[in-house]
């Protein structure tokens, strides 16, 4: 098979991958409920489609960074290929106003849009077994694929308005998944469904806000959306600025770094995803993994260059922080569903940090984007089926002992749990471990020790103990130990086969997705992995330190990523010698590697001391912490925070602007309105009397004059004639008198 | 015998015409009185033409004057037929349906 990108063809096929799934999304809504099996298999087979799209166009992008070229297509430049929006062609394309989006297709685009494809197809799959029976079945199957395009067309845009725009299809989608419970008059969940996707909705809409703002600052300043534009005019506007990042990119950064956070769940915007549960689990999946969270860190990797060192500050503290506050309260959650929730929100707090701390963490962060997008689909999904073959029952101190009850269950559940403790030659042990290692770089670059870096690198070591812990602490509380309620145990049972063939096969990608090893077989994981040859270059081993001097860039680029732009010298390993980055990459390869393997082995330990052997009571833990667990128990009062300030506040503000409306306003508009009818009173009086009286008058006289008239007229030929006989006696009368 | 007594008679032609037209009851009679009062006029225009004037004008307008009181007589006849089958009489005193 040919692998190399034909921009001829490969446009049209890309183009394709949104448009399957929407075209089955119109089917579906409209004859969704009229056709057999109420139009599942439609969609689902039109996903199947899409999947070998993107994994097929995936994989000539690795065959090319394979033989070490660029990988990035642009559509615009390359072929025109591309759709004018409000576009008038009178100014032509260098107006500003006229925005034409065309395809961008990268080693980074390729590496999410195949993700996308693959979790898609599955959860479609898996939630062919999952929603039967369900009420508004063929609706629930054409929102998450309009949910799949919009993150497919959110990869696939190579401007940032339209990346907002299929950012905001996502947000409505996600509105309308997570509430999906809340139109089914059987279950007993109706409120919190409907609360939890209003919360949704509005807490995203203000990261979107920010995005939205910080989009329009860097247009105004650089009059182009295109991301290869933007990315053009901040290096200029760097260079230009001596080498420094304008004040105000730094702001409008922080913006598109809102979005991120509203979207990505970082504190404090994280709120709405533990309350997004309330939707189905595959909605979960979906959100969780594919698409949603996983757009916000996207967003950032297209952003990258245009963010100030201070930004990318900002980001790596934000991100520590949420991966550490997560990981504490996931410790302290029963609902199963609920310990995945807060380990997405801190696993995205790893990838959010990895971006922060350089152009090596970028490349690590982005990849832990997509080894979690495939063990965490997993994982929700294996729980969604733990959940069906409980009954609903989701406390899982009413499980136990599910291991031979939900045997294919169990082992995909727990390929991926290893893989998010970060156990090597799983999945998500080689994007953790360099998430890691790039703290450590941050942390001793340019010579002196990091302030955030520093953080950085001892709140993600913590986060990484915490997270095995908890996770283990799921596996061993559902599927090991007694039964605790025979009830649920008794009717446990294994899920139908489209559910357990999804759990398996991305429990596959779980365990290869990172580095497909069996082929490659090299435990230290110092070969590149397929995604960091897609999105950048790396010399692990020059044959001398010496060899490298040039710069950072000879041995690091992101070339691939960002072909032509210097980003190294932008914004990242500033003040770091060639010779300094690469003692670094090899001691934070070392300290990162033997840290992070301690702390997932430690954090594994502690939980089958408690939870399998239970040599400890975790009561007693609890009861000897006190305040502490009650504080972390209630989520750190976040969201009563949020209750008492934000939502205190605009409530306050609601009522008095009601009051203003109510009372100042409407008395406006009332009194105004009063006025109006008395001087129309007025008007009508003066109308009846002083108009119609002339107009009356004029019409009297007439009358009168008429009336008067009247009477001569007799229609009598004989007087007429006679009349006129004595006016002309009369003329002649004058006539001969004068 | 001068051009003065042509117009004398021509005037109390005239004269008995408009009174014929005034007072008559009948229709009839006030076409008569019409026609009188045309004749007046013709004997004006051939006495003049045949005292004062050198070429046939007056006399031209004369014969026209009475081609057109023969129309004239035509059409109004005509009219008091109708007028009659309409109203029932041809007095013109009756007839005053313009009035209303």
């Amino acid at each position: 098979m040919d692998l190399t990108f034909n921009p001829e063809t490969d446009y049209k096929w890309l183009l394709a991958v949104p448009l399957i799934p929407l075209c089955g999304y119109i089917i579906q809504i409209f004859f969704g409920r009229f056709l057999p099996r109420r139009g599942d298999w439609l969609l689902t087979s039109g996903m199947a489609v899409t999947m070998v799209i993107t994994v097929w166009m995936a994989f000539k992008a690795i065959a090319a960074t394979q033989g070490h070229e660029v990988f990035f297509h642009e559509s615009l430049a390359e072929t025109g290929f591309g759709f004018q929006w409000l576009y008038d062609t009178e100014k032509g394309a260098t107006d500003p106003l006229n925005v034409t989006a065309g395809i961008l297709y990268d080693g980074l685009g390729a590496a999410m849009l195949a993700v996308v494809g693959i979790v898609s197809f599955f959860v479609h799959l898996f939630s062919m077994g999952y929603m039967k029976g369900d009420r508004r079945y063929h609706i629930f199957f054409a929102n998450i694929s309009l949910f799949t395009v919009a993150m497919l067309g959110l990869v696939l845009s190579d401007n940032i308005l339209f990346l907002f725009v299929f950012w905001e299809i996502m947000g409505l989608m996600s509105y309308l998944l997570i509430g999906h419970f809340s139109h089914d008059p059987k279950s007993h969940r109706i409120k919190q469904a409907a609360a939890a996707c209003k919360k949704a909705f509005l807490t995203t809409r203000v990261g979107d806000t920010c995005l939205l703002v910080g989009i329009m600052i860097f247009y105004y300043h650089f009059q182009t959306f295109s991301f290869t534009g933007l990315w053009e005019a901040a290096q200029t506007a760097v260079a230009s600025n001596g080498g420094e990042y304008p004040a105000w990119m730094t702001a409008a950064g922080l913006l598109v770094f809102g979005g991120t956070v509203g979207k990505s769940a970082q504190f404090p915007l994280h709120i709405w995803l533990p309350d997004a549960m309330e939707g189905p689990t595959p909605v979960s999946a979906m959100i969780h993994a594919a698409t949603m969270v996983a757009a916000g860190v996207f967003l950032l990797g297209r952003c990258y260059p245009l963010m100030s060192p201070t930004v990318l500050t900002v980001v790596t503290c934000f991100g520590a922080f949420t991966a550490l506050f997560a990981a504490t309260i996931g410790m302290t959650v029963f609902d199963i569903k609920g310990v995945l929730a807060y380990s997405t929100i801190s696993q995205l707090g790893f990838m959010v940090a990895g971006i922060g701390t350089g152009g090596f963490g970028l490349v690590a962060g982005l990849f832990h984007m997509v080894t979690h997008a495939f063990f965490k689909s997993c994982l929700f999904l294996s729980a969604g089926s733990v959940i069906h073959g409980c009954h609903h029952e989701q406390d899982m101190r009413k499980m136990g002992g599910l291991r031979k009850k939900m045997p294919l269950t169990f082992i995909a559940m727990l390929i991926c749990t290893l893989a998010i403790a970060g156990v090597p030659l799983f999945a998500g042990f080689y994007s953790k471990d360099k998430i890691i290692q790039s703290a450590y770089m941050s942390m001793t670059h340019g010579g002196g020790l990091n302030g955030a870096g520093l953080f950085a690198f001892g709140g993600l070591l913590l986060a990484a103990m915490m997270t095995a812990f908890y996770m283990f602490r799921l596996i061993f509380m559902t599927f090991f130990g007694e039964p605790k309620d025979q009830h649920v145990h008794d009717h446990a049972h294994e899920s139908p086969k489209t559910m357990t063939i999804s759990l398996l096969v991305l429990a596959f990608l779980g365990m290869f997705g990172g580095k497909m090893w069996l082929l490659d077989f090299d435990l230290m994981g110092s070969h590149g992995t397929w995604f960091e040859g897609l999105t950048s270059e790396i010399d692990h081993h020059p044959e001398s330190v010496s060899r490298a001097a040039g710069s950072v860039s000879d041995i690091f680029s992101l070339e691939r990523m960002y072909p032509g732009i210097a980003i190294t010298e932008m914004n990242t390993y500033v003040g770091d010698s060639a010779e300094h980055f690469q003692r670094n990459l090899h001691a934070g390869h070392f300290w990162a590697m033997t840290s992070s393997l301690t702390v997932a082995g430690l954090g594994i330990l502690l939980a089958m001391f408690i939870y399998l052997f239970r040599k400890v009571d975790p009561g007693k833990i609890t009861a000897s912490l006190g305040e502490l667990y009650t504080t972390v128990v209630n989520k750190y009062y976040v969201d009563e925070f949020i209750n008492a300030t934000v939502i205190k506040l605009q409530m306050v503000l609601a009522y008095t602007l009601k009051w203003i409306d109510g009372n100042i306003v409407d008395g406006a508009v009332n009194g105004t309105g009063k006025l109006n009818r008395s001087f129309g009173f007025m008007w009508a009086w003066f109308d009846k009397t002083v108009v119609d009286g002339i107009v009356n008058g004029v019409g009297g006289v007439t009358t009168m004059t008429g009336s008067l008239v009247r009477l001569f007229q007799t229609g009598r030929i004989q007087q007429y004639a006679s009349l006129a006989f004595g006016g002309l006696l009369l003329l002649f009368a004058w006539l001969f008198l004068a | 015998m001068g051009l003065e007594a042509y117009v004398v008679v021509a005037t109390i032609l005239f004269g008995l015409g408009i009174a014929c037209l005034i007072t008559r009851r009948n229709v009839i009679y006030v076409l008569m009185g019409i026609e009188m009062i045309l004749n007046s006029a013709n004997i004006n225009f051939v006495a003049f033409n045949r005292f004062n004037g050198d070429g046939m004008d007056g006399r031209m307008f004369a014969i026209f004057v009475i081609i057109l009181a023969a129309a004239e007589a035509a059409v109004a006849l005509g009219i008091v037929l109708n007028v009659f089958q309409l109203f029932g009489t041809v007095k013109p005193s009756d007839v005053d349906l313009l009035r209303e």
